[in-house]
């Protein structure tokens, strides 16, 4: 019995051009291979669906256990503009020469937090959810995109939160709020883009999840976030000319100097780098397509062993 | 005796260009590797990563990736209408092997060619523990490619099958609550919902008491009916007998028999010693 086991495989005699033959005469494909660009889409476009009800599963499952549950969702962002109010605006007193100074660093604090948790997610998209992508066959895409939505669903609410703390400050009603609208669109093209990239990246290496933190935190110190760039640069008079544009123009900067300008009055348009519609539009697209082809690019490696 | 265990119907049929069955699983030579960071023998620890990092060309071994050949040059074809059941001892490569077939896990050489998109019964990964079943009936649907019309028409099927309010109204609690048994029949019931042309089951008989076990073998009795071909994977050789009329005996890697399930159980019988008492020492000898 035993040498019947030991025998070397059956060798597949004359497989060699037979099977591919085979599958090419019933036209049969070839499986987990990578669709084409505009298959791709459709297939994504097909699953829309799912990419909602996940991030909105999501969104609710974070706070089912805790005992306010849904509370949680306008707090959480409150508590943050509260810390940084306190260490920016009362410690260090930051807030010397920048009018509006709560509304400003609060609108700056949420708009920051919204592009660099979609960043955070989108390393953890793949590598994070491997069970997932071993399991079911979808667009990978769905999953980066979904979780930048949640964050967008969740930055819905700290919207409804800094409403409020703009009325409380006396900020007025203005049409120019309209404006926040085409800024999130925007700003979550930029985000969802971004957030593939760096789902390719953290889905081969896992480690760039340790190191973004660090990456993330710098970013956020140079692009205004709690103080004026404007007022940053101009107290440093050894800096080279080229700084404060450059720290302007920076994708995290535009976004949140767009939605201050569409929300606080006292925040001039003159504040604004030049052609800032066209800038902000130009990162939108850049990471958003560039993005989303890098992405798809390897799309058949995902959940690899 | 090797000869003709290795020489399946199927293959001699290939050979052959006027075959009227139309194959619908293709796989050509088929090798998968996985590989595994963080095996060195400084297993974990900072200085051994550091060391991995900065002595990258090295063997793999060494620099702590190691790669498991877990499908060595596996080629069959399936057809419409078949139900295929793959055996083997555990960690020979038949879930991975299911996994390749549904475009989940990339080949390392050689091709896998399939009809339509196949689809692994499971849906345990998209569920989510603080949800509640309904809200999860829905999730999973949607994971699984259904829309919500689709899911709306079968949502109470699905719910009467799995059995879930027969003792009150679980169906709104969130799912943790649920004992392992409630939840392994409510996974079973929302991936079972779906139609497939090539559907692909891992150890799905098992779950639930016997009561349910009836109501899912009929259900893949169903399913196999509307899928072209169904592929199971299970260690239970009866449920085995009662599905496949084809079997595939995956050993270490490496396709050791493939023809009609009685000669091929008989054969895996023999060598796990399933029907003697020297199970153990059986099933470890081979090298």
């Amino acid at each position: 019995m035993t040498q019947v086991l030991h025998t070397p495989p059956p060798a597949p005699v004359t497989a060699e051009d037979d099977l591919a033959a085979l599958a090419a005469r019933h036209g049969l494909s070839v499986s987990g291979a990578r669709p084409s660009l505009p298959q791709y889409i459709r297939q994504l476009w097909a699953r829309r669906h799912f990419i909602t009800a996940f991030a909105t599963a999501k969104l609710t499952a974070q706070y089912a256990q805790a005992k306010l549950g849904q509370v949680w969702q306008v707090m959480t962002p409150l508590l943050n503009a509260a810390v940084y109010f306190f260490i920016f605006g009362v410690l260090l007193g930051t807030k010397r020469g920048v009018p509006d100074y709560i509304p400003f660093l609060v609108t700056g604090v949420f708009i920051w937090t919204f592009t660099q948790s979609s960043i955070m997610v989108g390393t953890r998209a793949i590598a994070g959810n491997l069970g997932l992508v071993r399991a079911l066959h979808f667009p990978r895409a769905a999953l980066p995109i979904s979780f930048c939505l949640q964050q967008l669903q969740q930055l819905l609410f700290s919207m409804a939160a800094l409403v409020v703390i703009l009325l409380c400050f006396g900020v007025p009603v203005a049409a120019s709020w309209l404006l926040a609208i085409p800024v999130l669109i925007l700003q979550f093209t930029f985000n969802a883009g971004f957030a593939m990239i760096m789902a390719r990246w953290g889905a081969k290496t896992p480690d760039i999840a340790q190191l973004m933190p660090f990456v993330l935190r710098t970013w956020m110190y140079i692009s205004g976030v709690m103080w004026s760039i404007d007022k940053l640069t101009k107290n440093h008079h050894g800096l080279p000319s080229w700084v404060n544009p450059v720290l302007k123009d920076n994708p995290a900067a535009v976004y949140i100097d767009l939605m201050r300008y569409a929300l606080i009055d006292s925040f001039h348009s003159s504040q604004l780098p030049p052609h800032v519609w066209i800038v902000a539009t130009g990162w939108a697209l850049l990471f958003g397509v560039g993005g989303f082809i890098y992405f798809w690019k390897a799309e058949e490696t995902y959940g690899r062993g | 005796m090797a000869e003709n265990v290795s020489d399946t119907p199927s293959m001699s049929d290939t050979r052959v260009g006027n075959d009227p069955r139309i194959p619908t699983v293709v796989a050509d030579r088929v090798d998968i590797v996985y590989r595994v960071n963080g095996t060195g023998a400084g297993r974990g620890s900072a200085t051994a990563a550091l060391n991995r990092m900065l002595r990258r060309k090295q063997t793999e071994k060494a620099s702590g990736v190691r790669t498991v050949h877990a499908v060595k040059n596996v080629s069959f074809v399936a057809y419409k209408g078949e139900a295929i059941g793959l055996i083997g001892t555990n960690g020979s490569g038949k879930s991975t092997l299911l996994k390749a077939v549904a475009g989940l896990l990339p080949v390392e050489n050689g091709a896998i060619y399939t009809d339509g998109q196949p689809s692994l019964l499971g849906v345990n990964a998209a569920l989510m523990g603080d949800l509640t079943g309904e809200k999860n009936v829905y999730l999973g649907g949607l994971a699984m490619g259904m829309s919500r019309e689709e899911i709306k028409e079968r949502y109470q099927d699905i719910v009467d099958f799995s059995g879930i309010n027969e003792k009150g109204d679980f169906i709104t609690l969130p799912m943790r609550t649920y004992s392992s048994g409630m939840g392994a029949r409510l996974r079973f019931s929302i991936a079972a919902a779906k139609d497939h042309d090539v559907l692909l089951i891992d150890e799905a008989l098992a779950t639930g008491d016997a009561s349910f076990r009836m109501r899912s073998e009929e259900r893949i009795r169903e399913l196999r009916e509307r899928a072209g071909t169904v592929f199971l994977v299970s260690h239970n050789n009866k449920s085995i007998r009662d599905t496949c009329e084809r079997v595939l005996w995956l050993e270490r890697g490496v396709l050791r028999m493939d023809g009609p399930t009685e000669d091929v159980l008989a054969e895996y019988e023999a060598f796990t010693g399933d029907k003697s008492d020297k199970a153990k020492p059986k099933a470890a000898q081979p090298s």
